[in-house]
């Protein structure tokens, strides 16, 4: 089973998901609550996240809070809390960044 | 890249369940963070979807949300409330880390008496050491950090 | 519970000092240790400078961070990683760490995220 990397905070502010990419190789990206920052359309972290051999999920909550969700790029899976759960039960381990 | 309506995901619970899980979640956010909320939502979809959480340990800044001290915002549940409502109906242990608690004022009566402070802790929390947290990991199939 | 082991990989990302995080997740490898399970501890981005040798907090009235990394080896917590990477953004060597240390590649780091059982982020 492959790893599940969660990344809860915005790029902007923090180092989380910048230390998630440089070491996790390829997986699963699941990002929540400000971690669904990087996940704006035409910003400088959609590259990265596109790299080959990563799966991106954006909980769908956080973005519809920020008013964020016509704004997410379109090749990413929104997801809801069950998706987040199911994410989890198809990975181990699971790890935070925040 | 365009905006716009990024795939949707729908996880509807199939008719032949998967396999229950049990979880573990460590939780850090303190009140303020988003990281509570985060957890309840998750500890929610969890048992919607048939799975044990089996205890969620509260460390760091996370343990303030076991305080009954904190007086919510109008019209909003308290953290420690929410949890202790989940926890009663579903068996969820909810352990607060007991040198972060003490550090940040959340006292049993254990506590309140060993260091003269009033008892701050919500009812269906209990205060007990890592090793509860340690202990879950090994009980459960998943772990979970909300940070 | 008490045959159960798991190997547990904690990730520290943080600077010492700054916040209590770093002293937390200590005490989590040490309990895990306790408990005789199997802990490996991995330093990366910031939390490399947990490990930098000389560390003086007095002055901000905390306990010196190195000293008691340096006491895991009593615990039989031996194994510890650093960030190649972090070790080069920062100027640092192997020599001015309080801890016998592997440097691990972002890809090796991968391998190791994979292979423990719970992997837990500080």
């Amino acid at each position: 089973m492959g790893t599940l990397h969660i990344v809860s905070k915005s790029p902007f502010a923090s180092s989380a998901l910048a230390d998630c990419l440089r070491v996790c190789g390829e997986a699963t990206i699941l990002l929540i609550e400000d971690g669904v920052n990087a996940a704006i359309a035409d910003n400088k972290w959609i590259e990265p996240l596109k790299r080959e051999g990563l799966t991106v999920y954006v909980l769908q909550a956080d973005c519809e809070a920020r008013g964020l969700s016509q704004r997410i790029d379109s090749e990413f899976t929104l997801t809801d809390y069950a998706g987040f759960v199911r994410l989890c039960c198809e990975h181990t381990p699971v790890i935070s960044w925040y | 890249m365009s905006a716009g309506a990024a795939k949707t995901a729908g996880f509807a619970k199939p008719a032949n369940s998967p396999v229950s899980l049990t979880f573990a979640l460590l939780v850090l956010g303190g009140v303020g963070s988003q990281s509570q909320i985060s957890a309840l939502n998750f500890t929610r979809a969890a048992l919607g979807a048939g799975h044990r959480v089996l205890r969620v340990f509260f460390f760091s800044e996370g343990v303030m949300a076991g305080s009954a001290q904190n007086v919510p915002a109008p019209d909003t549940d308290a953290i420690a409330a929410q949890w202790s409502a989940l926890a009663a109906a579903h068996q969820i242990d909810l352990v607060v880390c007991a040198t972060s608690a003490v550090r940040r004022g959340v006292l049993d009566s254990g506590e309140a008496n060993r260091y003269d402070r009033a008892i701050t802790l919500q009812n269906g929390f209990e205060i007990s050491g890592l090793g509860q947290w340690v202990e879950a990991c090994l009980l459960a199939d998943r772990t979970l950090t909300f940070g | 519970m008490a045959a159960m082991k798991k190997s547990f990989l904690l990730i520290c990302r943080r600077a010492p000092y700054g916040q209590a995080l770093a002293r937390e997740a200590l005490d989590v490898a040490l309990t895990a240790a306790t408990f005789d399970q199997q802990v490996a501890l991995l330093f990366m981005g910031d939390g490399v400078l947990q490990l930098l040798k000389a560390q003086q907090p007095a002055a901000i009235a905390q306990k010196a961070l190195d000293k008691q990394l340096a006491a895991l080896p009593l615990y039989d917590v031996e194994t510890i990683y650093v960030e190649a990477d972090a070790l080069q953004t920062l100027g640092l060597a192997l020599s001015d760490l309080v801890l016998p240390a592997q440097p691990l590649s972002a890809a090796a780091i991968a391998e190791q995220i994979a292979a423990h059982d719970i992997v837990l982020g500080f």
